[in-house]
């Protein structure tokens, strides 16, 4: 299993890499191996919305399940990306790179208080085997 | 399925189970005169006697194998094979469900997946479900995925006024507890100004949705293609209700363009039956099936690499996710899909032409006499199919009421719908109006009564 030290993760095992006041979330490796083929990507925020940590961001559907997907962090959504919802597969094969979801931007500094850093995530995961 | 009652000594072991004597002991809870309340209920009646009472109530009741038959405005009178009630009939079809472990009746599953199959090619669209109630409701549900398509951020549904009334008025009820959803249908003034380009300039950037009819309620056609780019050029999208025997002879829905294709299925060998069961047509594109309401039944293999149908996609259906489902509906209509699927199988592409050749054909006969008649004027200015819009010398009741007595069932009064379209009936011919009775017909309406025998 893929841990990307630096990230922070959420205990809803998205994680989010934050540059300056941008931030980037996706969902981990754990999650993408725990869901298996991801046939369905649906991103339910659009360029310009605003979103509090935990809201709805969208929706990722394998062959065995459908999980929403939560922001852990809070701004104003920046970017969506296209390319994960026309392939989503990105995810199984990508899940830290290319198979990134959204960016949010916060003038105020991104908010990553109450998420896991790498080692602690590490550990969250084994936890449940 | 067998229906057993319990045996007497099946009701005693259970009783001694719960340690009680009686079934008196058992609804003790209950105070006794509510016990066994009083019920007038009729004594009962032989078999004899209920089936002569039945048939009399049924013969009460005028049916279109009586009379000879111009009213359609949705539901029409066509010829069904002997061989459809022959194969409904059969035991492993003959009911209405889907069962609750779909995929052990793999028959089913089948005859639902090939009614899809005809239907998106019908439609020529992608995908269709597994059907719904009847063309109103599936036209809701359009209306549904709609909105949920744009998330909630387009609010506004446009409907063509040349949109059957009562299926604009159920998509209403449908949609208006939707948060801040409005429908839109522009004022009817005359039936020239049911077209699309009248449509068009109402489509904005709040549209989430453009609902047609094909042919329209008033029986014109029009090629949406043009249309349709409009639509999608502010970015909504574009919904067709559509006449499945229509598409027989017209360009489909897919080719103009259509996101989302409905109808009512009730033309394809399903009996009149006072208004219902029907069969409500949805079809789609491939990129909306994720949102289309309803059950999708999927070929695949089993672990023997056999053919074998699954339901599909049900994760947003009622199972899995059913909060952030597009719609919690799961009834399909099973038995009335087979019945358009045997109906389609057994026409064939040729044979389902030729109803819809026909159709076309003896109506525009009939529209041609009428037009001769002194005082009865056709509306329709533009391509019609099979059914339209005439103006009569005096209240259409009226003259239903004569037609009535000669054996005929007259067109639609549309003033009951639309109120500005006094003395204005609207005529359904299909294959079953033969030649001599358009020619009845318009003699009666001419007011030539001299040849009638009746």
């Amino acid at each position: 299993m893929n841990i990307i030290p630096g990230f922070f993760y959420s205990k809803n095992d998205e994680w989010v890499e934050v540059k300056g006041t941008k931030a980037t979330v996706g969902i981990t490796d754990f999650a993408q191996n725990s869901l298996s083929d991801i046939v369905f990507v649906e991103i339910s925020v659009s360029e310009g919305d605003h979103v509090e940590a935990s809201d709805l961001i969208g929706t990722v559907e394998s062959v065995k399940a459908a999980s929403d997907v939560y922001t852990p962090v809070a701004g104003v959504v920046v970017a969506a990306n296209e390319s994960v919802i026309d392939n989503p597969e990105l995810i199984n094969a990508d899940p830290f790179g290319k198979a990134w979801l959204i960016q949010v931007e916060n003038e105020d500094g991104i908010d990553t208080s109450g998420l896991m850093n790498a080692e602690e995530y590490k550990t969250y995961c084994e936890g449940r085997g | 399925m067998m229906f057993i009652p319990h045996s007497d000594a099946e009701r005693d072991e259970m009783l001694a189970a719960i340690g009680i004597q009686s079934m008196d002991d058992l609804f003790e809870a209950i105070p006794k005169r509510y016990r066994f309340p009083k019920i007038n209920l009729h004594e009962g009646m032989t078999e004899i006697e209920a089936s002569a009472q039945l048939k009399e109530i049924a013969e009460a009741d005028l049916s279109v194998e009586d009379v000879s038959c111009f009213l359609g405005a949705g539901a029409y009178h066509h010829y069904i094979p002997a061989v459809i009630d022959n194969l409904i009939s059969r035991g492993e079809f003959y009911t209405a469900y889907t069962p609750y472990q779909p995929e052990i009746s793999q028959g089913t599953l089948q005859g639902i997946f090939e009614y899809q199959s005809l239907i998106a090619r019908l439609t020529g669209m992608e995908a269709a479900n597994a059907s719904h109630y009847d063309g109103a409701t599936a036209c809701a549900e359009a209306g549904i995925l709609a909105y949920h398509q744009f998330r909630g951020k387009r609010k506004k549904i446009l409907i063509s006024p040349g949109l059957h009334p009562h299926y604009a008025a159920v998509m209403q009820t449908y949609l208006e507890n939707f948060d801040g959803v409005h429908i839109e249908i522009p004022e009817f003034k005359s039936l020239d100004s049911v077209t699309p380009q009248n449509l068009a300039d109402l489509i904005d950037e709040e549209t989430a949705m453009v609902m047609v009819q094909y042919p329209d309620f008033f029986g014109q056609l029009f090629d949406y293609s043009e249309f349709a780019e409009i639509v999608h050029a502010k970015g909504a999208l574009f919904c067709m209700s559509v006449n499945p025997i229509a598409l027989g002879l017209l360009k489909t829905p897919g080719e103009m363009g259509a996101d989302i294709v409905v109808g009512e299925g009730q033309p394809l060998g399903i009996p009149l039956s006072l208004g219902g069961p029907y069969l409500g047509l949805f079809a789609a594109k491939k990129d909306l099936i994720r949102k289309v309401s309803g059950r999708i039944v999927g070929e695949t293999v089993d672990n023997r690499g056999q053919k074998a149908y699954v339901l599909t996609l049900t994760a947003r259906e009622q199972h899995i996710r059913r909060e952030k489902a597009t719609s919690n509906i799961c009834s399909n209509q099973g038995l009335n899909a087979l019945t358009a699927a045997i109906y389609l199988s057994l026409l064939g592409k040729k044979g389902l032409q030729d109803v819809a050749r026909l159709c076309y054909d003896k109506a525009h006969y009939a529209a041609e006499r009428i037009s001769k008649i002194p005082g009865f004027h056709v509306l329709n200015s533009t391509p019609f199919f099979h059914e339209f819009a005439v103006a009569c010398p005096a209240p259409v009741s009226e003259i239903n009421e004569h037609l009535l007595h000669h054996g005929i069932l007259g067109g639609l009064d549309l003033s009951r719908m639309i109120p500005s379209l006094q003395n204005v009936m609207l005529i359904a011919v299909t294959e079953l109006n033969s030649k001599e009775a358009i020619d009845d017909f318009c003699r009666i309406l001419s007011g030539d009564e001299n040849d009638d025998e009746s």
